[in-house]
């Protein structure tokens, strides 16, 4: 496991970002449930193997940004039972993640 | 319901039907005849012997493997919370680098990946899930419950968390924020619960007994006991 | 423990979602029963982990979870966790030439036939490859 030097990769805690909508094939480590949404960067893991090469024995490089991405559960599900404070948050590549003005 | 038991099973059991476990278990025996050996018992015997006999793996490694895994238990988490309680510069340290102050405690998380701690406030309860998998901070708390892996538990708590931790006895005001964490990459997440109130001037070791491993999860809170814990011990040493 | 039936079907394919990946889905109320591992479960957990360390690197856990996830929604759902692992232990074996279809369905003939000499009944269910 690659561990990155710190702020590298193209996002900053506190950017808005969208979680990709692209069709997959394979193994693949962005749920379902978070494709399409919009969150917020809460911190950078640093860098790791992408797990969709590893998945097939390849080295899986360039080791790509991991980031812990903050949702409203608001905005995740239609008619939430909880109040607008009460967040989700998921370890997501920087790959999968796209920014927004 | 009872609490995850550690110890070691020899027995084998058969899980490719769905018979009921609430029967209590005889002491540890070999070749114990509960019923037919299963298809996937006898896959896992013919995989390993085939492994051993290749040189793959040694059966003392096995041995050896399965030993490490039933020693990780949450009272190694209990100790690590109880610890966190008591020395807020161990708290502080534990909540930047988890590999790193758990090393100190000589606690080896093994090289698969990453531990994050995360603390329970007055303002946010966190709840650990693994909606692809089930990942969870084997190499310090042990193996996960059964349900944890499960279906239900894996697609509910992120859409419904009040919901699953209500069916586990747990209600929290909507003044609290719940935040769920999918463990989706290689990090696993353990829940640093508060301390509850009436427990001032207790030993770590008291401490450590009233952390349970599922309020580690996130699905329940440490309570004090009413009674106060006593001071000195009535056994012989 | 028996997984409870999906209460809805999701879309199958490349595009859709996956067998595996359940977070938003209905299943029911969570069974609290707890068990302990058996030990063929114990070593299967070891055997991963022994494979994809440093000295062997023989799969990964990578490679172990897109496995599993190929499994479609039916035997997904029926298998139990480690049911579900040691099958793929099997399958990225023989993916990776570690071991051989035939060595490993031969092997598991004597497994049986050790058994019953043993006075011990063993399923001869095949697990799809």
């Amino acid at each position: 496991m690659v561990k990155a030097r710190p702020h590298a990769g193209r996002f900053a805690p506190g950017d808005r970002v969208r979680v990709s909508s692209r069709p997959v094939v394979g193994h693949c480590r962005t749920p379902w449930y978070l494709r399409g949404k919009t969150g917020v960067v809460a911190e950078i893991h640093g860098t790791f193997r992408n797990p969709e090469q590893l998945a097939y024995h390849k080295p899986g490089l360039p080791a790509q940004v991991l980031y812990k991405v903050q949702f409203r559960q608001d905005d995740l599900w239609g008619g939430y039972a909880g109040p607008a404070s009460d967040h989700l948050e998921a370890d997501i590549y920087e790959h999968w993640l796209e920014p927004l003005k | 319901m009872h609490d995850h038991d550690p110890h070691d099973h020899d027995h084998n059991h058969d899980h490719d039907d769905d018979h009921d476990h609430d029967h209590a278990h005889a002491p540890p025996q070999k070749d114990h005849d509960a019923g037919p050996v299963g298809a996937y018992e006898v896959l896992e015997e013919a995989v390993r012997s085939l492994l051993i006999e290749k040189g793959v793996l040694t059966a003392q490694e096995i041995a050896n493997q399965v030993d490490l895994m039933d020693s990780r238990s949450p009272a190694l988490g209990a100790k690590v919370v109880a610890r966190a309680w008591v020395d807020p510069a161990f708290k502080k340290r534990l909540l930047k680098d988890t590999r790193a102050e758990l090393a100190e405690l000589d606690i080896d998380i093994g090289t698969l990946a990453e531990f994050r701690t995360v603390e329970n406030t007055p303002k946010v309860h966190n709840v650990i899930v693994c909606t692809l998998c089930s990942c969870y901070p084997k190499m310090l708390l042990g193996v996960p419950p059964a349900w944890y892996k499960a279906l239900a538990y894996r697609s509910r708590t992120v859409a419904d968390p009040r919901g699953v931790l209500a069916e586990f006895g747990v209600e929290l005001p909507k003044g609290v924020e719940v935040r769920v964490h999918d463990s989706t990459a290689d990090l696993r997440y353990i829940v640093l619960p508060m301390r509850p109130k009436g427990t001032q001037g207790w030993s770590e070791k008291e401490l450590a007994k009233i952390v349970t491993r599922d309020s580690m999860i996130g699905t329940a809170v440490p309570a004090a006991p009413k009674k106060p814990v006593p001071r000195k011990s009535n056994k012989a040493a | 423990m028996s997984e409870p039936h999906r209460k809805n079907m999701p879309r199958k394919g490349a595009g859709g979602r996956a067998s595996h990946d359940v977070g938003g889905l209905e299943f029911g109320p969570i069974d609290r029963h707890e068990h302990d591992l058996a030990l063929w479960e114990k070593r299967t957990d070891a055997m991963l982990i022994l494979l994809r360390d440093n000295k062997r690197r023989a799969l990964s856990v990578d490679a172990h979870r897109r496995v599993i996830e190929s499994y479609g929604e039916q035997e997904y759902d029926r298998t139990t966790y480690y049911q579900k692992w040691i099958r793929a232990v099997r399958n990225l074996l023989v993916e990776q030439e570690v071991l051989s279809r035939e060595e490993i369905e031969a092997r598991m003939a004597q497994v049986r036939a050790r058994h019953e000499k043993a006075g011990r009944k063993a399923a001869k269910e095949t697990i799809a490859w």
